[in-house]
């Protein structure tokens, strides 16, 4: 498994909030170690009767040891949220808030280029590790299974789709990431991918992109040169038109890159296995591993 | 949000980025007098949010005010169809009139976000006034790309690299990168997702000037800049996508006839390349969110029904933060507020799935309900 297992320790970022409060409470049934929520202004109360809520996200890990969050703080305080957390030295930031100005992002992520540090996201559901019954996001996670195969995808309720196939199927997850919507995120494909090939748990990998921008032809172009693991890949968009944003900011065809068909071609060429729709994603994936 | 392109040129004129004289113009007489108040010929051009309004006749010469008056007169109030809207085409209800220019050369540059460099990208070719999509598919040498480091911002020197590129002449260089650094800072400061310039042109005089200007505003940033908020044409925009961004649903309309509800806009996006897989066309994209409760639901089915072309409605719930019973409980509300009869096939997985379809099964909706979408896909009508 990959970034997230048995030594997370979680810290929820607006956890005093309503959807905060909603999702850290299904984590931690989950079986995630949930040990700080911070909200600034409300430090010192115990959240649940049980969590210790901090005024900053500095103390949070100095008063828990806390090494990954969970950020839902609303889109204009999200950069700010992330920042606070990479300062406090967090090591993996899952930001599951959307809408966050494009160009708030890009700074963000300059700024934890080199750091050594994890963003997932912003705009994504989060990742999960069934096997160490570590949630760290909003799916629901009783679909998932524990076993070795990995998941990354750029939607949520298409993956969650996946990964209930792939559970049916009999084939368990190592770590499920969802990378996010947005035009420009913290972890790529790419990145997903190199901590995937090096993760001993994980034996294949599902990947689900759409359409907009490159990073699935650039996640091609490394399938071909170095992943040594089977890849089956699953590109949603081939109906969309173009010029016209569907849903995420960053599904949007702007140019022939941008296309479904530009970036099936592209996977297909590297060696992928391309699901043919949606409904065949565990079946094609149990095509694979046969 | 799409800006018109006299909206643009507003912008360009307060950033210090050189464009022709004009004004815009409601009536075939303000046109008339605009066009007097200049020497010599004047250009006449359609306002819509679509490009290719050359090749849609958007574009007109006009030798005399007389000529500015009738070019005015027959575009105004009229529809234009370009390459790149439908066949019904964008209403024209203003023109921009501007002093026609003596051109030397055309260039193209524009700003706009690359997700793979993380970063705001200068984008540029001497093959300016052409169509940089084709450009780009037959000749990607001619294309230039410099990135624009988010922490330090644009740096002179990027500019003098695009113009290196583009060969420009000795005197240009700097008056050039100087237009850049000017084109991001309306790019950074207004959060923008693209500003375009197509073509920039180098007029007999030796001087730049932008002939034409796209300008889009991106959307989840509005709320920094309230005031852009009222630029908005919604004219210009389809009114049942109008409706659904009120109701703050993600919705939009084309040209099939399933009627598509689904939560989540990648498995939106995938359960509308399964109706036509399967021979069908979907009629909209829709993603209800996550958040959705029973009147959302209600709200989003009647908006697909809204639209003459649905003959069936498909819809496809994966339980999670939504419920499927809050979603069979919206189905309910709203087809009983239509009144209609139009057959549905209803998929739903996840959380409260049984409630869901018990709640489904008793309602007197005449609905078709599987288990898993390739059963809905025999279902599927076609055109």
């Amino acid at each position: 498994m990959i970034l997230v297992n048995e030594n997370t320790k979680l810290v929820v970022q607006g956890i005093t909030g309503r959807e905060g409060s909603f999702h850290a409470e299904r984590c931690k049934v989950y079986g995630t170690n949930l040990v700080a929520g911070v909200t600034p202004g409300r430090g010192g109360v115990l959240w649940e009767d049980t969590v210790p809520v901090f005024d900053s996200m500095a103390e949070a890990v100095r008063e828990t040891g806390a090494n990954t969050s969970l950020i839902f703080v609303p889109a204009v305080g999200a950069a700010d949220a992330i920042l606070e957390a990479a300062d406090a030295g967090i090591k993996v930031i899952a930001c599951i808030t959307e809408g966050l100005p494009v160009q708030e992002s890009i700074k963000v992520v300059a700024h934890l280029e080199g750091s050594g540090i994890h963003l997932i996201g912003p705009n994504c559901p989060g990742l999960i590790s069934p096997g160490a019954n570590c949630k760290v996001g909003i799916m629901p996670g009783d679909i998932h299974s524990s076993g070795n195969v990995g998941v990354i995808s750029r939607s949520g309720t298409l993956t969650y789709e996946a990964v209930a196939q792939l559970t049916e199927a009999g084939i368990g997850q190592s770590t499920c990431v969802g990378i996010g919507g947005d035009p420009v995120t913290g972890t790529s494909f790419t990145d997903a991918l190199k901590l995937f090939n090096d993760d001993p748990d994980t034996h294949a990998v599902v990947m689900i992109g759409e359409i907009g921008g490159t990073r699935e032809q650039e996640a091609a172009d490394y399938i071909k040169s170095e992943f040594k693991k089977p890849v089956v890949a699953m590109i949603a968009g081939s109906t969309a038109p173009v010029g016209k944003r569907m849903g995420h900011a960053g599904a949007i065809i702007t140019g022939a890159a941008a296309t479904a068909s530009a970036k099936i071609e592209a996977l297909k060429a590297a060696g992928a296995t391309i699901a043919p729709s949606a409904a065949e994603i565990g079946s094609t994936m149990s095509k694979v591993l046969a | 949000m799409k800006l018109h392109e006299y909206q643009a040129k507003e912008f360009f004129a307060r950033y210090g980025i050189p464009i022709p004289a004009g004004k815009v113009a409601s009536t075939a007489t303000e046109a008339q007098e605009v066009a007097s108040s200049m020497k010599g010929s004047t250009v006449i051009k359609a306002q819509v949010h679509a490009g290719g309004r050359g090749k849609g006749g958007g574009i007109r010469i006009a030798a005399t005010p007389e000529e500015a008056y009738e070019a005015a007169e027959s575009l105004i109030g009229s529809h234009l169809v370009t390459p790149q809207t439908g066949p019904s085409g964008a209403p024209v209800s203003k023109v921009l009139v501007e002093q026609t220019v003596a051109i030397n050369k055309e260039l193209y540059i524009a700003i706009a976000i690359d997700g793979s460099v993380k970063a705001p990208v200068i984008i540029a070719s001497a093959s300016g006034g052409m169509d940089i999509e084709q450009v780009a598919n037959e000749t990607p040498d001619k294309i230039t790309q410099v990135r624009i480091d988010p922490t330090t911002g644009y740096q002179p020197f990027m500019g003098r690299k695009v113009a290196y590129f583009l060969g420009l002449p000795t005197e240009l260089i700097r008056p050039f990168s100087t237009l850049v650094g000017s084109l991001y800072n309306l790019f950074r400061e207004q959060d923008a997702s693209l500003v375009e310039i197509n073509p920039l042109t180098i007029t007999e005089g030796g001087e730049l000037l932008a002939l034409d200007a796209k300008f889009d505003l991106e959307d989840d940033a509005l709320n920094r800049h309230p005031q852009n908020r009222e630029l908005r044409d919604t004219e210009q925009e389809d009114p049942l996508e109008i409706q659904a961004d009120e109701y703050g649903l993600n919705y939009i309309r084309l040209d099939g006839n399933v009627g598509c509800m689904v939560n989540g806009a990648g498995l939106a996006m995938a359960t509308m390349d399964i109706v036509r897989a399967a021979g069908s066309e979907p009629a909209n994209f829709l993603d209800v969110g996550g958040g959705a409760d029973e009147s959302k639901i209600a709200q989003a089915f009647k908006l697909i029904c809204a639209d003459p072309k649905v003959t069936q409605v498909l819809i496809n719930i994966f339980g999670g933060i939504l419920r499927c019973d809050v979603a069979a409980r919206g189905i309910i509300q709203g087809y009983s507020d239509l009144n209609s009869d139009m057959p549905i096939i209803v998929r739903m997985r996840g959380t409260n799935v049984e409630e869901g379809r018990q709640i489904l099964s008793e309602s007197d909706v005449p609905l078709t309900f599987v288990n898993e979408l390739r059963e809905a896909i025999p279902l599927l009508q076609s055109k």
